[in-house]
């Protein structure tokens, strides 16, 4: 059995620990303020990106590159074109910090509810739906490569 | 920019701007309500003396499918430090989509002293304004609601069906590959929500987002009759039911509909396509 990947057990673990919303809604906005960090360069894309990257469950304009490394790993990049789009700026930044240089096989195994986990289970059916896009997006870079 | 009484406008008192709510920040009289899609932004900053409505948490039954009763609006405007006279003054994120949902449940219970902040939150930020994470704290009051009423506004599937069958006005605001129905067909992404796609029949496809400018502020009134009456051939006099997948995007629309064109009678049928795309046995078209 594929295990998730390390990063993202730590932090699933967190966060369900967390039972103050408050406190989550901190946990993910520092979170979201790292976006910067993971906003795709110009060697990779520049706008108008490629609607081949484009998530299209998600209200917040959303776009998912993984760029290959040496390793057979990949190297997870994004944009969110929504300025308040804070809650995928979140999801992203965790997918990159806990998908990026792993095994690709980890990042199929990764099961889309996590959302709920990480946003809280009384998030809107679109906000999920959107959420669970982008993981979905991010997963589908691995799945296309381990197909070959 | 064309200011909101050179717009021409049925109802110009809905809409505020940035600069007369900058001016009006420590104003007793009203209250600034901000409500979002995404509950992160409230708590990331908010304007000065904002304080949060939350959809989910604050707006909704938490067993049936439907908006707070009495009781609870009493209890969350009290919470809000606002009574009867207070004028409500909504914002939020996505051109002010989620405030309008709130301000159009406001009007179930009649608190129709409401306005939009034109631009929204978006609006607020790009002009370099001030956003706080301070907290406001209100002395609470003892609000005494109305009963609620949904038929002025509001719009149950009954009533759509209804409306289909005398061939009534209707207005999709969602994409056009939700309309269509396409976006059921992606086979990568399945589609939560709706056993069906596509949409109710005679409705005519205006996304949203197309009464708003970039900047999140409302069209002119010029402007946004030529979109709705003379591109889609809508009779303001006539009834209209707006509609998208929960009601929070059509709020948007009613808003402008009512307030803006100040259309003869207008209605948000929340349920919208989560339910009318899983109902049995009802018409829709492709």
């Amino acid at each position: 059995m594929t295990t998730l990947p390390v990063k993202l057990q730590e932090y699933l673990d967190d966060f369900e620990t967390i039972t103050d919303r408050a406190e989550r809604t901190e946990y993910l906005i520092e979170i979201a303020n790292r976006f910067h960090t993971v906003r795709v360069p110009s060697t990779v894309a520049t706008q108008p990106y490629d609607l081949a990257h484009y998530v299209a469950e998600c209200e917040s304009d959303v776009y998912v590159w993984a760029v290959d490394n040496p390793d057979d790993t990949l190297k997870y990049y994004f944009d969110v074109l929504n300025p308040q789009g804070l809650s995928a700026m979140a999801m992203c930044v965790v997918l990159d910090e806990t998908c990026s240089h792993i095994p690709l096989a980890q990042i199929a195994s990764i099961p889309t509810d996590i959302v709920f986990t990480l946003f809280g289970k009384q998030i809107s059916m679109g906000k999920g739906r959107g959420l669970m896009g982008v993981v979905r997006k991010a997963q589908g870079e691995a799945l296309q490569r381990l197909k070959g | 920019m064309s200011t909101i009484a050179e717009r021409g406008y049925a109802h110009p008192d809905k809409l505020v701007s940035t600069d007369w709510v900058a001016e009006n920040l420590n104003n007793p009289a009203i209250r600034i309500i901000e409500s979002n899609e995404d509950e992160l932004l409230y708590p990331s900053g908010h304007i000065p003396n904002a304080v949060e409505v939350d959809w989910t948490k604050d707006l909704n039954d938490p067993v049936r499918r439907d908006y707070l009763n009495k009781d609870g609006f009493e209890a969350l405007l009290g919470r809000l430090g606002v009574t009867p006279e207070t004028t409500l003054v909504f914002y939020g994120d996505k051109n002010n989509w989620w405030a309008a949902y709130a301000l159009w449940v406001f009007e179930l219970f009649g608190h129709t002293n409401t306005k939009l902040i034109d631009g929204g939150r978006l609006k607020w930020q790009q002009e370099g304004r001030e956003l706080t994470r301070e907290v406001p704290t209100f002395p609470p009051t003892v609000y005494t609601a109305n009963e609620r009423n949904d038929a002025p506004v509001r719009a149950f599937r009954q009533d759509v069906l209804a409306h289909v069958e005398s061939a009534g006005q209707l207005v999709d605001v969602r994409s056009p590959a939700e309309y269509s129905g396409e976006l059921l067909h992606m086979a990568n992404y399945p589609q939560e929500g709706a056993l069906r796609g596509g949409h109710i029949p005679n409705a005519k496809n205006i996304p949203w987002s197309k009464a708003a400018n970039g900047d999140g502020t409302f069209k002119t009134a010029e402007e946004l009759t030529a979109l709705y009456v003379g591109e889609q051939g809508l009779n303001p006099q006539a009834d209209v039911i707006t509609y998208c997948r929960i009601g929070e995007r059509s709020s948007h629309t009613w808003f402008v509909l009512n307030y803006l064109l100040g259309f003869n009678n207008v209605k948000n049928y929340d349920g919208s396509w989560t339910e009318w795309g899983n109902l049995v046995n009802v018409p829709i078209e492709k």
